[in-house]
């Protein structure tokens, strides 16, 4: 059997790091981020197509979760009706922190083509947005990129992030 | 229960312009005697109801009746003229002009290949019978049309609305009613999340989808060139890299030119 020998000194170094809290966690939660299977309308056929295989969203770490309670990523995929956002908010109310969304589409960023009595004019009126994805409907390149932005976003902030002022309670 | 909404302008009562020489074109009515089988349809039901008015359009029969014999008039067509569809029914708003709804009820007759629409005028607080007991595909289309319109039905087990929330104020299809909603409709949201007062914090909805503002510079970042919110806009290309590049510190790349082929063993 051979002998593994390792060198710290020489190969790969020692097995330290030097790193800030900041970092690691951000590191942690950006590489893991878990979006709620949510969907409202046609973009989230582009939604679930993302997390499909051809596009394959696992590889940054992100796994759709069924319940808010194990999601923090809000993907707001289509159409948000007068009558839907109470029930939109009430999700998003029950993410634990720190939570992040994701405004996808025309739609969910300012109503869209649907400028009527029945649609909601931007779900930032309803949640606090982190990023708005144009396009209608993005194709799944543009979610990833999307995600991909916010997971960078992340690991800007700090950990302990003081949960910002929340305009809305 | 919300308060009453008053519009105190109108603006959809009043024609913005009106062509004095301009005729509605309208598809020519034929005579009920120009088809066999529909003339047996006017002569049965003539027998039992008052016909106001029958023509056939493009193919269909069109049949105008009392709105007081509607379940009848579809139980007969049903059982003995075998009108065995009721494919579409619902209201026409000609409030503006003489303060009714035209109801309309589209049947077809698989075994005659037929189709025909059985119509009647009712006034606007007017209550019109459910043909639920005739028809079952009624139910949703009687839940709708009060919905839409605010035609009142009775006799259906649930009448509730069927597309607009429970506490909706008004019916969005009558001719009066703004596309962008009433006072109570455009706030709709925001006073059932967040209550009344949270109406000056959220302000007005942005219903101009042509409105350029200064600020959506910095506000929009351009795509391949984001910058955090806020941020002056940049000409460089964000750079995407993926983490073991960035110097993540845990994960490294592999550099093939780096990597050692060890030949022997330790």
């Amino acid at each position: 059997m051979a002998q593994h020998k390792i060198n710290y000194l020489q190969e790969a170094g020692l097995p330290v790091a030097l790193t800030t809290v900041d970092k690691l966690v951000q590191w942690g939660r950006s590489n893991s981020l878990w979006p709620l299977t949510y969907g409202l309308a046609c973009c989230a056929i582009e939604m679930m197509a993302t997390g499909a295989s051809r596009y394959d969203f696992d590889r940054f770490g992100t796994i759709f979760r069924a319940s808010p309670r194990q999601a923090d990523v809000l993907v707001i995929a289509g159409t948000l009706t007068k009558k839907h956002a109470p029930f939109m908010r009430r999700l998003y109310d029950q993410m634990p922190d720190p939570k992040w969304v994701i405004s996808m589409g025309s739609c969910a960023n300012t109503g869209g083509m649907f400028n009527t009595y029945a649609t909601v004019q931007g779900a930032d009126r309803i949640v606090p947005v982190d990023i708005y994805l144009p396009g209608c409907a993005p194709r799944p390149e543009t979610l990833q990129y999307a995600l991909m932005l916010l997971q960078k976003k992340i690991r800007t902030e700090k950990a302990s992030r003081k949960l910002a002022p929340k305009r809305l309670v | 229960m919300m308060r009453s909404y008053s519009d105190k302008q109108n603006v959809q009562k009043k024609p913005y312009y009106s062509d004095r020489y301009f005729v509605a074109p309208q598809i020519p009515k034929e005579a009920v005697e120009s088809d066999e089988i529909f003339a047996n349809d006017v002569k049965v039901l003539k027998e039992r109801f008052e016909i106001k008015e029958a023509y056939i359009q493009r193919g269909q029969l069109v049949v105008y009746i009392d709105p007081k014999d509607n379940v009848d008039v579809l139980t007969l067509l049903k059982d003995t003229l075998s009108y065995n569809f009721l494919s579409e029914h619902s209201a026409i708003d000609w409030l503006a002009k003489s303060g009714e709804f035209e109801i309309f009820y589209q049947m077809l007759s698989t075994s005659k290949r037929k189709r025909m629409r059985v119509k009647c005028f009712i006034k606007e607080k007017e209550v019109l019978k459910s043909v639920i007991t005739v028809y079952k595909s009624a139910d949703w289309a009687e839940r709708e049309m009060y919905d839409m319109f605010g035609v009142i039905i009775s006799g259906h087990p649930y009448m509730k609305r069927i597309l607009m929330p429970d506490d909706w104020y008004d019916h969005p299809l009558r001719k009066t009613y703004p596309l962008h909603g009433d006072e109570v409709a455009q706030w709709y949201e925001i006073d059932k999340i967040f209550g009344k007062e949270y109406r000056d914090i959220i302000g007005p909805e942005d219903r101009d989808s042509a409105r350029v503002d200064v600020k959506d510079t910095y506000r929009f970042a351009h795509i391949n060139h984001e910058v955090p919110f806020g941020a002056e806009p940049s000409q460089e290309k964000t750079n995407i890299d993926y983490q073991e590049e960035g110097g993540v510190f845990i994960v490294k790349k592999l550099k093939k030119e780096d990597a050692k082929i060890v030949k022997e063993r330790y």
